[in-house]
């Protein structure tokens, strides 16, 4: 007896039919913390709606402004294309830091995005990059996507299709891993954009975060000396036996002096 | 559900419970049982198998999601009398104690080598640790894994 049904749609429109008729249903990307999270019984969804055959969710497009990558990317595609590699180097690194090499076999941006784990990299770069988050239904800024600890904009049965990077000026992401999970304790993503600086921060907080302390710092002065004191409030950040949450608010200007140090 | 799927150059077509796992398919319905589970948390890579040319963690795959795929497993890399070049090196530098995790550590390890190799890296002892961040062995120190890879990556390097 299984403890969920599955189902393998060949198009975005059945995939969100099939959502949409069962209700306890949840949608299965690469499943690298979907079926983890199930086989502890952490989630019991009735169903799995496997996206895996929709190749419409795959690949990497990039324009004169924009590198736009499908939900069903991996990890490992991204960090190895060499279109994402000259367009945003910074967002292909990180995603060559997530993980291990299966993990990034497997693992998707969009499952990523959808699940947006507090301690998750890609959310770094959404968030500095302002990216925006497509969906089957409408499009979603980044500033309006990270809500709280596991929790976005997503509405219930709403698949991430793609998502469109800006191609900034420059940028880095410097992340301070835990050894063992190798998720971020903190990962700090700084960017020069049209739009001027932004910074974006992941494991910190409840989710990824724009720093507008660090931000204003690097508009006056854009140095790794800059960042260097500048009051982070923690008040909300996480804790737990890896770091207490002042620890993750000294880690967040350290790592936005190193991202700044990397951009070279 | 039925899934059908080559696994070290066999065709197979089973019939398992969606929830199945790669893994359980390989071990159970097939006696595969070369492919170990250590963690079955999706940690220590033992149950590592190629999927369709790239390493995975069989206890993190859906037999389901294996529909139509390719699967090599150790039991495909070499034979006892022809062992494959990873394998060989595992014995020569005896990379190995207990062997628990060895066959998930060579299938990433030759998985490692392949990658670098597309991607037109060159490995080093640091690449090589990096490169096997998603394997645990708990009892070599980990010294004669890396200098068993960097031998076998040489190896391979020459005969391809």
């Amino acid at each position: 007896m299984s403890r969920f049904d599955y189902h393998r749609p060949n198009s975005i429109d059945d995939a969100t039919r099939l959502r949409g008729q069962h209700e306890d249903s949840l949608f299965l990307a690469g499943g690298q913390t979907l079926l983890p999270t199930i086989k502890q019984g952490l989630a019991a969804p009735s169903d799995l709606i496997d996206l895996g055959r929709l190749d419409d969710l795959r690949g990497i497009n990039v324009s004169a402004e924009t590198l736009t990558i499908g939900a069903m990317t991996r990890h490992a595609e991204v960090a190895a294309s060499a279109e994402a590699r000259k367009a945003i180097p910074a967002l292909a690194h990180l995603a060559g830091l997530i993980g291990d090499p299966q993990v990034r076999n497997t693992g998707t941006l969009g499952g990523s995005l959808a699940n947006s784990d507090p301690a998750a990299d890609y959310p770094a770069a959404v968030i500095a990059l302002g990216a925006t988050i497509h969906t089957d239904k409408r499009s979603i800024a980044a500033e309006d996507y990270f809500l709280d600890l596991f929790e976005t904009a997503l509405e219930p049965g709403e698949l991430i299709v793609k998502v469109e990077f800006p191609i900034p000026k420059r940028a880095a992401y410097a992340k301070f891993p835990n050894p063992a999970s190798r998720y971020a304790i903190v990962g700090v993503m700084v960017a020069e954009t049209k739009d001027g600086i932004r910074v974006g921060v992941t494991g910190a907080g409840p989710c990824a975060f724009r720093c507008t302390p660090i931000e204003e710092a690097l508009a006056k002065d854009f140095s790794a000396e800059a960042v260097k004191g500048v009051a982070i409030d923690h008040s909300r950040f996480n804790s737990d036996l890896h770091a207490s949450a002042e620890y993750r608010g000294a880690l967040v200007g350290v790592m936005a002096g190193r991202a700044v140090s990397a951009t070279g | 559900m039925n899934v059908t799927l080559t696994v070290n150059g066999s065709h197979h077509a089973v019939d398992v419970p969606a929830d199945t796992l790669l893994v359980d398919l390989l071990r159970t319905e097939l006696g595969l049982t070369g492919t170990h589970v250590g963690c079955d948390t999706s940690q220590c890579g033992s149950c590592t198998v190629i999927k369709d040319g790239v390493s995975v963690k069989s206890c993190t795959v859906l037999a389901a999601q294996a529909e139509g795929a390719s699967i090599t497993t150790i039991e495909g890399l070499g034979s006892a009398d022809d062992l494959h070049p990873m394998q060989a090196a595992f014995r020569e530098c005896h990379a190995l104690q207990c062997g628990f995790c060895t066959p998930g550590m060579i299938m990433a390890a030759v998985d490692l080598v392949r990658s670098a190799k597309a991607n037109g890296a060159a490995l080093d002892e640091r690449s090589v640790r990096e490169g096997l961040e998603g394997n645990f062995c708990r009892c070599t120190g980990y010294h004669n894994i890396v200098r068993a890879v960097l031998s076998a990556a040489a190896q391979m390097e020459a005969t391809s």
